[in-house]
């Protein structure tokens, strides 16, 4: 068996009457990637703080890199990195300044500051933003900046609070590249998010609802457990196939992607195209092709809702 | 000494930030600039040409040599003739006057025996009066045939206030000044110090990090303790330049006292900063912390003078104690030592007010 980086049993955390987050439990293998997928206001952020012990949970058990959690998190601060939702930098400061600043919170010692700074600015390219004032810089860069500072010190395990929420495709996957980079290197990473895409590139996922964990397994695994099949029809007419569709007992959700209708069938059915041509007539000159499974799907499945 | 390159990190980054923030950085040298010149502009309006009583029962070369000297300074204008010092005393009594100058009949004896010439009677209750004219009380006052005896060490005059002979009340402006100032900017800038990162979003991370929050408080405070000490030096030296305001006690105790209550007024400032939730929660609250420094601490009303409830409110305020202080050392020539009672107070102050801070601060979201 693995090492664990994160062992969560049970924790909830209210707010006065309002409970933010209820029961999640969370096994999370050194040098993982691990994801958090849901809407906002799920309580990605909140189970996130409760981890890192900047919340102390209403009750379950934390454990983290061998820590307990909220009793042990100063010493837990010398081995994590975090970079929260809201960019946590000073915008009043220079790039090099707010990387020094994190080096010396940490106490990097001087020569070891000056090298891991040029090792941050070259590795997130932000050489040529060196002197630049933060607050002047676009998403993308100030996100690049947030990691550089987070991974200042080597973190053994990264917390990543929806880092592309503010940044375009092309700098997402360049990000990500970046995160393979260090899972390749040994860092556990944990990262919130409420893309699919990103989340399909998760080693392991944990989708949550309401405060509650809906799912948590590998991205494969989530898709072949859903215990459908999905056959994409291209049609006229879909807005009223939809709405008779998913009155069938044998459908699970319906949803329209542009001029396609995406058809989730148990697997009770087990030839869903046939079963559909047989069972619609109306669908006799429509395309029907059975796809596979995304993370949408598996999303939609266990939530019962859809999100673009 | 990982403690030490904490400190001095949040310290470097306070300065940054204080000396890109243009409208703070106006603030420390606009607010004892403007409210220097508009008190100063008090002073001058004050000290000059009150109308006094005169009561001269010498009658000679002299004595109308010293009224002429008098008259010169411009700070006094004798409006009102009295034959002897108990009709000058009544008229003070009635409000008729406000001081008035007595010069005995034995001043030419006095004046050869280098003893105090003559006597000024005020009425005490009125500070800013009391103050000039014990300022006049070493009036430089060299009749010609002695100029071989000089200098006068001793006193032209004997000053006595009626109604408040302590002379606690006697305001010193600028001193007095100097605690305002420094309540308002002290009190305001660190008092905003932790909330802004609160907002700002820089909080969370910052305790996710390794920094305690004793490093933290202390590293807070100490960039603004020479805000504060620049801010002595504009003051002290504008109110010479511009109103001739003498300096009498040693600059080193001014100092060192200044330094004393702007380490306190600063802690005051963070204790506010770990209770409010909003920078505008700040500054309401250092509103509060102000009034009472202006009013109760012996700037604008004696000390003496509060009922007990306001004396002691007074006491708990660091304004109270630096304006005792600074007017022991500026007035008396009183070192720290002699006043330590209240650097003793300013110092627990602050190291209490530290750790009060330091433990308020939670380094959790909670
Ligand atoms: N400090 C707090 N006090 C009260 N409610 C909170 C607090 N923090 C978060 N919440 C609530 O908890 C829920 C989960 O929030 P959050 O964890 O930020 O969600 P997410 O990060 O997934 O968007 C939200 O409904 C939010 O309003
Ligand atoms: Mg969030």
């Amino acid at each position: 068996m693995t090492e664990l980086a994160i062992k969560a049993d049970k924790i909830s955390k209210k707010f006065g009457q309002f409970t933010a987050i209820e029961n999640i439990s969370l096994r999370i293998n050194k040098g993982s990637i691990y994801g958090f997928l849901g809407p906002n206001g799920c309580g990605k952020s909140t189970t996130i703080r409760t981890l890192t012990g900047l919340l102390s949970p209403t009750s379950g058990d934390i454990e983290v890199l061998g820590l307990k959690i909220p009793e042990d998190a100063d010493k837990l601060r010398f081995k994590i990195g975090y970079m929260t939702q809201k960019f946590s930098l000073y915008e009043d400061l220079t790039v090099e300044e707010n990387l020094k600043f994190i080096g010396n919170i940490f106490a990097l010692g001087k020569k070891e500051l000056q090298e891991r700074c040029q090792e941050q600015l070259a590795t997130y390219g932000l050489n040529h933003l060196k002197n630049q004032i933060v607050s002047g810089m676009s998403g993308g860069q100030k996100q690049r900046l947030g990691l550089a500072c987070a991974t200042m010190h080597k973190p053994e395990l990264l917390f990543l609070d929806e880092p592309t929420s503010a940044v375009d495709p092309e700098n997402r996957r360049d990000f990500w590249e970046k995160l393979f980079d260090l899972s390749e290197a040994g860092t556990t990473i944990l990262v919130a998010t409420h893309y699919m895409d990103e989340a399909e590139r998760c080693h392991k996922l944990a989708i949550m609802e309401s405060g509650q964990m809906r799912a948590d397994d590998t991205p494969e695994a989530l898709m072949a457990q859903m215990g459908v099949n999905i056959v994409e029809i291209k049609t006229p007419g879909l807005r009223k196939l939809k709405l008779k569709l998913m009155e069938q007992d044998e459908v699970r959700s319906a949803a329209q992607l542009g001029v396609r209708l995406r058809v989730l069938i148990y697997q009770s059915i087990k030839k869903p195209v046939q079963w559909l041509l047989s069972n619609f007539p109306e669908l006799e000159y429509a395309e029907l092709e059975q796809v596979r499974p995304t993370l949408e799907d598996v999303f939609v499945a266990v939530t019962g809702k859809g999100r673009q | 000494m990982k403690s030490l390159i904490r400190i001095k990190a949040i310290m470097l980054k306070e300065l940054r930030q204080l000396s890109r923030d243009r409208l703070t950085f106006a603030m420390v040298v606009m607010i004892p600039l403007i409210q220097l010149v508009l008190f100063g502009f008090a002073i001058n309006t004050e000290i000059r040409n009150i109308p006094v009583g005169l009561v001269d029962s010498s009658q000679t070369y002299h004595s109308r040599l010293l009224t002429e000297s008098v008259k010169a300074t411009q700070v006094v204008k004798f409006g009102h003739y009295y034959q002897t010092a108990e009709q000058a005393k009544q008229a003070i009594q009635t409000g008729e006057i406000k001081a008035a100058l007595i010069i005995p009949a034995d001043f030419e004896q006095r004046l050869a025996q280098n003893r105090a010439l003559a006597q000024w009677m005020v009425n005490g209750s009125d500070s800013i009066l009391s103050a000039t004219i014990l300022g006049l009380q070493r009036m430089p006052f060299i009749p010609d045939y002695k100029t071989r005896n000089l200098p006068n060490q001793g006193k032209t005059f004997e000053v006595t206030l009626f109604y408040n002979p302590s002379r606690k009340a006697s305001i010193n402006i600028v001193p007095g000044l100097l605690g305002v100032i420094l309540t308002m900017t002290m009190v305001l800038f660190t008092s905003i110090a932790i909330v802004r990162e609160r907002e700002r979003g820089n909080l969370e991370l910052l305790i996710t990090t390794p920094v305690s929050p004793l490093e933290l408080m202390i590293a807070k405070i100490i960039p603004y303790i020479f805000v504060g000490l620049l801010q002595v030096i504009i003051i002290l030296g504008l109110g010479h330049l511009l109103f001739s305001v003498p300096i009498n006690g040693s600059l080193i105790q001014i100092f060192l006292g200044s330094l004393l209550f702007i380490a306190a007024s600063l802690t005051l400032g963070l204790i506010i900063s770990t209770l409010a939730q909003t920078q505008l929660q700040a500054m309401q609250m250092t509103i509060f912390i102000i009034l009472p420094s202006i009013l109760l601490s012996g700037f604008m009303f004696p000390y003496e003078g509060m009922p007990i409830l306001a004396q002691w409110i007074a006491e708990v305020l660091p304004a109270t104690h630096f304006m005792r202080m600074i007017r022991g050392i500026v007035l008396r020539g009183a070192d720290l030592i002699d006043l330590w009672h209240d650097s003793l107070w300013l110092a627990s102050f602050t190291i209490l007010g530290i750790l009060v801070a330091a433990k308020r601060f939670k380094k959790s979201l909670d």
